[in-house]
């Protein structure tokens, strides 16, 4: 026995502890985070958010409250050589009352409020200006917008100032649509169809992701929010809703490789029998419709800036990108490749 | 005072043993190595996201391998070393010479040895399980996951998760029935009251998993259509079935460690535990409210505002039973004389650290702005304060606690120290910063994430953090070892503490105790609290070894291989399983 052998020597490790963490505090307070759920942008997402900062200052209060009594009894009551021994007492009524009663009190002041925005964000939408139908895929996202005659993917159109009405379905496995700057998540569940709203209030282009595990790609089954203008949003909406092309002939094009591009997309390629691009013979359902695809600023869910060269990597390693996902490597030749892209870019 | 025991004997002494306190050292030394094998995993996962779009693991490696620490950490590590101290320390702490069913006690380490095997073995057949521990519908049908991996998890955990069910029935058993006279049930030490408190939760929440399992393995192998939409079903259905067994898993891997500090802080503050009848009923209330809470887990699934409004409230309450436990440790600590032996620093740290995971659990029990939390790495860090720095620490504290008891032992003070406390700043480390990145919108369940949305940082820290976690562990090792090669010094009660399980010698001898104790008192040791024993010897008989729960354990082994391999294997599984049960059943017992 080594009794009296102090295993406790003094409060610098506490100290080293506080300093790392403050400095931890700082560094996590600045910053730019454009997926933060701290950095609302519409109504629902700023309900959440005050909620949740009024639950976080009791949740401090507490902790100071809490650990500070601990720090205490372990500097007031280290054993000392030569000391008393304790009284052995077995409890006190009143006391735990009163800290039965604390916690009851403090959590009437988390639940009132969580109930009340629970109440006021779980509900139908109070209107519907825009809807649209979310189609989770392995691992992409699929968006109609019914009244606009618009189908996409990956890229989120709304105009500011609306609400923002969703029905959200799966084709394949439970995803979860998320946001972090306009709502919480809402799982996409296969069978049934779920609902969410927003209204957005601030222009700008935000970042999402699916926020429920979906297999091997689930990292990369990102997405874009666009708060547009409400001009901005109805040009869109009406390029988006127009055929690429009327008739069965090609657009005319200056540069060549175009329409070789579409030579092969709609030929030795086989991408028809996944995509279609509305106005033309390629109406294949599987994968994403490239209608317009080359106004669209990112692809593959947002894994890639959508340029020339990452159209080619896209087309030819479509398993490096995106390990598991249904795209087919169909083999094309780098010529090929660059010939889809450039076809695939003009696509405004 | 008895004299000391030894754990002489070769390996089948071990094989066939029915002794509650080798079946506990042998929990102990393979959920150990579980710990390590899932902290290895841990360590693979920090690798990865130490940096934006790295390349140390593939994205099915990385989905491998997150799900597989999971499984491990809970249902190997944590959940077999809490059995460890309940199988060796519950039966000393009621006076007990043994458990009330020796033998199917060895049947549930064999169950539960062999299910961890058999689904560890996966990484070597063709992969593990890659759809998380939760293994949600229907990413998990024979569509979306054709491989063996959710076979391996289906089976593996069937037997594991039978010897829990088995080994909860033995010790509610043993704890209604084979108290020593005298101890009431407000007389258990704490240990025992979480244990049986335990006991209930598993007996209760593992067979909503078993059957959810069951109707996965049928939509699997038969065509059922459980979880198919396309055929009626409703991958919502695992969900349910699958947290009311997930969330009560919870308090089943956090109650025993509360069960551990109970034990530990009042030995080392030399003053009784405050609020003993409050301690036990908010253990009990815990479990009771556990299971009402589980949809807390699903609020993003669309239940509604009534369903999400009930159980938001009702976990809310949890707060409160959990509060009271947290406030009377410290008054158990207030006006005492504390002692920081290792085993102290390890339950001082669990309060600390519980507080933190408490109160973000808090955060998520508030609906909406869990909407935002779930399945983020707040979340992660949420449950590893609750889990880490909560079951963990405990755990550890129990071993620095009870290693003199069961090896007659100690670990080394400066040693158990530096443990500690490089344990507490690599845990702070690594879990902190997650709450930062979760709320700044890092998703959890990710093998990469991009560079350019402020998640650089947080998780560079998390994976120093990691390796200094690591450190500790390994420092935790060294002690292990080298304690392991000291002479056998310890007292029968080294510690002064005042519970039954102290008032033999250290390591007891097989029979525990010479006389049944006549217990008088809640802390015996500190007040003259045992009768003194009647004169003479006490007759009393002895259970002899036996390998037939190790063949009946062995048979079932054979039928879950045999699911994958073909139908010869599932009968010869049956045949052997039934010899096991014939044998058992007309064992002479002398």
């Amino acid at each position: 026995m080594t009794d009296g052998r102090p295993g406790y020597r003094g409060h610098r490790p506490i100290l080293v502890f506080a300093a790392l963490a403050i400095t931890l505090v700082a560094a996590a307070c600045g910053g730019d985070f454009p997926q933060s759920s701290l950095r609302p942008q519409s109504d629902v997402a700023r309900e959440i958010d005050s909620l949740f900062r009024g639950i976080f200052w009791w949740a401090m209060g507490v902790l100071v409250v809490v650990e500070g009594a601990l720090v205490v009894a372990i500097i007031r009551f280290r054993e000392r050589p030569g000391a008393e021994k304790p009284k052995p007492v077995h409890g006190n009524t009143a006391l735990e009352i009163a800290w039965t009663l604390a916690p009851a009190l403090i959590l009437i002041f988390i639940g009132v409020p969580t109930m009340i925005t629970l109440w006021r964000v779980d509900r139908p939408p109070p209107s519907s200006d825009i809807r649209v139908e979310v189609i989770g895929h392995q691992w992409w996202w699929e968006f109609n917008y019914p009244d606009l005659g618009v189908t996409t993917a990956n890229e989120l159109h709304v105009p500011v100032g609306k609400t923002v009405d969703l029905r959200l379905k799966s084709a394949d496995v439970v995803h979860s649509f998320w946001f972090p700057r306009v709502a919480g998540k809402r799982d996409l569940v296969p069978g049934t169809e779920n609902q969410l709203w927003f209204t957005p209030d601030s222009v700008g282009v935000y970042p999402g992701q699916c926020a429920e595990f979906c297999g091997t790609s689930h990292a990369l089954m990102g997405m874009l929010l666009f708060v547009d203008t409400p001009e901005e949003f109805e040009r869109w909406a009406a390029r988006e809703a127009s055929p690429q092309e009327s008739g069965a002939e090609p657009r005319p094009s200056d540069d060549p490789s175009v329409l070789a591009g579409r030579e092969v997309f709609f030929g030795a390629g086989g991408c028809i029998s996944c995509h279609a691009i509305r106005g033309t013979p390629a109406a294949g359902i599987l994968g994403p419709d490239l209608t317009h695809v080359g106004s669209r600023s990112t692809i593959a869910a947002g894994v890639l800036d959508n340029t020339p060269d990452n159209l080619v990597r896209w087309i030819n390693e479509p398993h490096d990108v995106k390990p598991g996902n249904l795209m087919l490597d169909m083999g094309l030749s780098d010529e090929q490749a660059r010939q889809v892209s450039a076809y695939l870019l003009s696509l405004e | 005072m008895t004299t000391g025991g030894t754990y002489a004997g070769g390996i089948w002494s071990w094989i066939t043993t029915v002794d509650h306190k080798r079946i506990g050292i042998l929990y102990f030394v393979s959920s150990l190595v579980f710990f390590l094998v899932g902290g290895i995993e841990a360590m693979f996962i920090r690798l990865q996201l130490a940096t934006p779009e790295n390349t140390v693991l593939s994205a099915q490696a990385y989905n491998q391998l997150f799900t597989m620490h999971g499984v491990t950490m809970l249902l190997f590590a944590v959940m077999p070393m809490s059995a460890a101290f309940f199988n060796f320390i519950v039966p000393l702490q009621i006076g007990a010479r043994d458990v009330a069913f020796p033998r199917l006690n060895a049947f549930s380490y064999w169950l539960f040895l062999f299910g961890a095997l058999f689904l560890n073995s996966s990484f070597f057949l063709g992969g593990a399980p890659d759809v998380g521990w939760f293994a949600y519908a229907n990413l998990t049908s024979s569509q979306f996951s054709p491989g063996h991996g959710v076979d391996f998890y289906i089976l593996g955990l069937a037997l594991a998760g039978a010897g829990s069910i088995v080994a909860a029935l033995n010790f509610i058993v043993t704890i209604i029935n084979l108290r020593a006279p005298g101890m009431t049930f407000m007389r258990l030490p704490l240990f025992t009251w979480m244990t049986f408190v335990v006991s209930f939760l598993i007996i209760l929440a593992f067979p909503p998993f078993t059957i959810s399992t069951v109707f996965l393995l049928f939509d699997r192998m038969f065509g059922t259509l459980f979880f198919e939409p396309a055929g009626g079903g409703d991958p919502r259905l695992w969900q349910h079935l699958f947290w009311i067994f997930g969330h009560p898993e919870v308090y089943i891997l956090i109650l025993p460690a509360f069960g551990i500090i109970s034990d530990v802080i009042p030995t080392f503050s030399r003053k009784p535990l405050f609020g003993y009848p409050v301690v036990v009923y908010s253990g009990v209330l815990i479990a009771f409210l556990g299971f009402g809470v589980w949809a807390h887990h699903m609020f993003a699934v669309g239940l509604g505002p009534v369903a999400t409004s009930a159980f938001s409230g009702l976990t809310m309450l949890i707060a409160i039973p959990t509060g009271v436990k947290i406030f009377n440790w410290i008054a158990t600590m207030w006006g005492g004389a504390l002692r920081f032996r290792s085993a102290m620093l390890f339950s001082i740290g669990l309060v600390a650290m519980f507080v933190i995971g408490g109160l973000s659990g808090v955060m998520h029990s508030s609906a909406p702005a869990d909407l935002q939390q779930t399945d983020t790495y707040f979340v992660v860090a949420h449950f590893h304060y609750v889990l880490f720095g909560g079951s963990i620490l405990g755990l550890f504290a129990g071993v620095y606690y009870w290693f003199p008891k069961v090896t007659g032992r100690f670990l080394n003070e400066r040693l158990g120290a530096v443990h500690f406390w490089l344990m507490f700043l690599g845990l702070n480390l690594t879990f902190f910063p997650m709450h930062f990145a979760g709320l700044h919108g890092q998703p959890r369940r990710t093998f990469t994430y991009p560079a350019g949305l402020g998640f650089e940082g947080f998780n560079m820290v998390s994976t120093v953090g990691a390796v200094v976690t690591f450190l500790a562990v390994l420092v935790f090792l060294v002690n292990l070892v080298r304690s392991l090669r000291t002479a056998p010094t310890a007292e029968a009660n080294p510690w002064e503490a005042s519970t039954l399980e102290w008032s033999i010698s250290s390591p007891p001898p097989p029979h525990n105790f010479d006389h049944t104790p006549e217990v008088t008192s809640r802390d015996p040791l500190w007040h003259d609290g045992i009768a003194p024993p009647p004169p003479g010897e006490e007759e009393f008989h002895m259970p002899n070894p036996s390998f037939w729960p190790l063949v009946v354990a062995g048979g079932l082994l054979l039928v879950m291989a045999g699911a994958l391999v073909g139908l010869p294997l599932v009968l010869l599984g049956v045949a052997v399983t039934l010899v096991g049960i014939y044998g058992w059943s007309f064992e002479p017992i002398h």
